[in-house]
């Protein structure tokens, strides 16, 4: 392939990258503005996702019905999390869910381990995108097409949940202000449940989506949860936007980073990421800090 | 006769947003003087402390201390120069002893705290002294060993004072220490503080008039965030203006 | 804090210095006892010990959530290996693995500092795996494989590479570095970190700089972290990339908050419930991270104090 063709075949597998990152990142900020909490142990989510959905495709066949069901499970799993392990931990602080959290991840890899043993298992991508297209000369699997336009009706969706409903509306105040939104009467507990197991499923969600693309692994929770955590920071605390932007470039330059500098390309990234908590903590979309 | 004031506050002024909390303020508190603050809510006598002891800066205006000036230094740079202050909501180490908190007031000139490998015995014995004097000062001679946070509330007010006066400063700022405090303790607390050194020049924002009676040498009068008048207590109490604004809501 | 001079108090003091001298002699004298595994195992108990232990001088003193703390001692034992294998004395063994990772503590503590809470242990997390990355990358370092084939430091007069010898040696000083930590938490300035511990805005408002604070005990607990993994390369004869990621800070993190927050020496019995589950638990069950995990969460949740807490609880010690 020429070179114009390289890059275009490459910065579409950055866009597939990136609108994965979106997903699993989108709950992420949630959770942190409206919680203060960071999630640790939502790459495992992003991981449950990825073998619930093993799972149903294995038992029914059907990659639909695995999407639909698995963000369902991973998000319950998410509600359950908040009521038993994070509701308890409120009146302590931030520290102690974030450190709960870590030991979560560790829980889950295992589990998942256990239930679905350590090898590597791939996930076949639904039947009707399981070739490849030629677009402008370069040949891709359709199915990360498929990704690109899934993630970005999921970002029209959510935007409009969040910007034009009224459900959007509390989870925007409890994220500007949980506190100020608990005095105006909106009740925040059960609010943090539903943004939690709602940023759970969001998680799963981007799992399932994932399984075909990068296969599903232990470790593989552990592994995403960093990329997430710097669209996270570079995007913004608390903000959609921040995540969607943010998702896409740090997709992007990863991507090319791998391929073309792989020398620097990981340096470069938490370089960005110290600068930003450093110079504009709010990230570049967030709100500005108490 | 006029000495050169201690404290110093020069159309000072502080906004948040629109909001200006304080519109230009200025008063001169001298050595040895005890000047009460008064107001209303909002009146802006908090954050005055807060320009005046660091935690905030400034948006304009002067702040100096005999003739030094100190706006927009740092907290621990103004309790350095010899200003301290206790906080309107109690905020002590509760975790620690009484002894403790007083400790570790008393250890705040910074010598000897650097003193990462040795036990610091000397510094301390003078320390834990300076300590239990305080302690007996501002009325706690009782379980100086007990943990803060197990204290009445009127106890903790009391060590909120005793914290700010074991640090040895010129210039004590009381932020409404008898808040919360029944007819019985806010007495004590009023004879402990007419007790005090009057080396320790003192500013104090309170809302009992009864309090500011007996140890005010002069009152001043904020409202919105500006001076309204200033003398002693009984002209004060005595101007229209003043009971229309704050004596009269009372 | 009760003082001792009493006679109570005095006799406290020296029974408790009697058991830890005894202690500190069975640990010793472990090798003839046992085989070489048990051995090992004590050994990274201890080296992992002491890392967890500087991390707890951080968050159970200071307050400072670190999830970077594996910065410095991926730096201690990168720079052992690399020093070791080209002069293989204790400068290169020690000295400069402590100074490397003391200025990589300075720096990385000056710019963290500045924030707070969730903010700093991004930060620090950040930084850790800003190493891990260029070690990940770096052939002269290993890349992936890392540095392997470190020899044991010479010292004149004694064979290192004799298991006794080794473990007297590590043994000695880990039991050092513990020494020093549980001496800078005694000490005045220890006190002083307390206090920002407890309350670090009221210690801002009675004149101790608090930031400078924080940056000395930052640099403090990462040069014994860096001892503390120059000791682990010696230990193991390498050092991989691994030893920089977030995961291993978190391991230390688990360590120190099952042991007990605050307590020191519940540190060491955090890092033996973790590599003995480790390592023990998995030749009865695979499900040794599970159990970990469990275990962490019902300690966050139920056991704050951890082991070390519920410790003092049972013999009625007070802080």
């Amino acid at each position: 392939m020429t070179l114009p063709v390289d890059l275009f075949a490459q910065a579409l597998n950055g866009l597939s990258y990136g609108i994965l990152l979106f997903l699993l990142s989108v709950g992420l900020t949630l959770i942190f503005g409206m919680l203060d909490v960071v999630n640790l142990a939502h790459g495992s989510l992003y991981m449950l996702g990825a073998y619930a959905g093993l799972t149903v495709i294995a038992i029914t066949g059907d990659f639909w019905l695995a999407l639909l069901l698995a963000p369902i499970a991973v998000g319950l799993v998410g509600l359950v999390i908040e009521r038993i392990c994070l509701r308890p931990l409120y009146r302590r602080g931030a520290l102690d869910q974030v450190l709960l959290t870590f030991g979560l991840v560790y829980l889950f890899e295992d589990l998942v381990k256990w239930i679905w043993g350590g090898r590597i298992r791939s996930i076949a991508p639904p039947a009707m995108f399981s070739g490849s297209v030629t677009i402008w000369g370069a040949t891709v699997p359709s199915y990360r097409l498929f990704v690109i336009a899934f993630g970005i009706a999921v970002a029209a969706l959510l935007w409009l949940l969040i910007e034009r409903t009224r459900l959007g509306a509390i989870i925007r105040a409890g994220v500007f202000d949980a506190e100020m939104a608990s005095g105006m009467g909106i009740d925040t507990e059960r609010v943090f449940s539903a943004v939690f197991g709602f940023g759970a499923a969001l998680a799963g969600l981007s799992g399932v989506i994932a399984g075909p693309i990068q296969s599903a692994q232990p470790p593989m929770g552990a592994t995403i949860l960093i990329p997430a955590l710097i669209v996270v920071v570079v995007g913004g605390l608390g903000s959609l936007k921040g995540s969607f932007v943010g998702s896409l470039v740090i997709g992007q330059a990863e991507t090319f980073g791998k391929a073309w500098l792989p020398g620097v390309s990981m340096l470069m990234i938490y370089v960005v990421m110290v600068a930003i908590l450093l110079l504009r903590p709010q990230g570049l979309f967030g709100r500005p800090l108490r | 006769m006029s000495a050169p004031p201690l404290l110093s506050v020069e159309a000072l002024h502080r906004h948040f947003g629109a909001l200006a909390a304080l519109g230009g303020i200025t008063l001169a508190v001298s050595p040895r003087e005890r000047r009460a603050i008064i107001g209303p809510n909002g009146a802006g006598k908090t954050t005055l402390f807060n320009v005046i002891a660091g935690q905030l800066a400034p948006s304009r205006g002067r702040v100096l201390l005999s003739g030094e000036p100190i706006a927009g230094l740092s907290p621990h740079a103004v309790a350095r120069r010899g200003i301290a202050r206790s906080f309107q909501r109690t905020n002590l180490f509760l975790g620690l002893s009484i002894l403790e908190n007083l400790r570790l007031a008393a250890a705040a000139d910074g010598r000897g705290s650097y003193n990462l490998l040795g036990r610091g015995a000397r510094r301390r014995g003078k320390q834990l002294a300076r300590a239990r004097e305080t302690a007996e000062a501002v009325g706690l001679t009782a379980r100086l060993d007990e943990r803060v946070g197990r204290l009445s509330y009127g106890e903790q007010r009391q060590l909120e004072v005793g914290v700010a006066l074991a640090s040895g400063p010129k210039l004590l700022l009381l932020d409404e220490p008898t808040a919360g405090m029944s007819p019985e303790e806010t007495e004590r607390m009023t004879r402990m503080l007419e007790r005090l050194p009057r080396e320790v020049t003192m500013l104090i924002i309170e809302h009992d008039m009864d309090v500011v009676a007996s140890l005010a040498d002069r009152v001043t009068v904020l409202h919105y965030g500006e001076v309204l008048t200033e003398g002693a207590f009984d002209e004060v109490r005595a101007d229209p203006r003043v009971y229309e604004v704050y004596l009269g809501q009372a | 804090m009760t003082e001792a001079g009493s006679t109570g108090g005095r006799a406290r003091v020296v029974a408790g210095a009697a058991g830890a001298a005894a202690l500190f002699a069975a640990i010793a004298a472990f090798p003839l006892v046992a085989g070489n595994y048990p051995v090992k195992l004590l050994q990274e108990i201890l080296v992992w010990g002491v890392f967890a232990m500087s991390l707890d001088l951080l968050m159970g003193r200071a307050g400072m959530v670190s999830f970077g703390h594996s910065a410095f001692f991926g730096v201690g034992g990168y720079v052992a290996a690399l020093s070791l294998a080209k002069a293989p004395g204790l400068a290169s063994a020690l000295a400069l693995p402590a100074l490397a990772a003391a200025v990589a503590a300075v720096v990385i503590g000056f710019f963290s500092i500045r924030a707070s809470g969730v903010y700093f242990i991004m930060l620090t997390l950040a930084f850790s795996q800003m190493f891990y990355a260029v070690t990940f990358q770096a052939a002269w370092l290993g890349a992936e494989d890392g540095l392997v084939g470190v020899p044991r430091p010479v010292v004149p007069g004694v064979d290192l590479g004799r298991s006794l010898a080794f473990h007297l040696y590590l043994v000695g000083l880990v039991g050092l570095a513990a020494l020093v930590l549980v001496r800078v938490a005694r000490s005045p300035f220890g006190h002083v970190l307390r206090g920002i511990f407890e309350n670090e805005a009221r210690m801002e408002a009675l004149g101790y700089p608090v930031a400078r604070y924080k940056l000395i005990a930052f640099a403090v607990a990462g040069t014994v972290a860096g001892i503390a993994g120059a000791l682990y390369t010696q230990l193991t004869g390498s050092i991989t990339p691994d030893a920089f990621l977030w995961t291993t800070s978190g391991e230390a993190l688990l360590m120190v908050i099952i042991g007990g927050i605050g307590t020191l020496g519940g540190a060491v019995l955090g890092a033996a419930t973790f590599i003995l589950l480790q390592s023990l638990v998995s030749s009865y069950t695979e499900r040794w991270m599970l159990i970990l995990g469990l275990t962490f969460v019902l300690f966050v949740l139920f056991a704050p104090g951890g082991i070390a807490g519920a410790l003092r609880g049972r013999i009625g010690l007070r802080a």
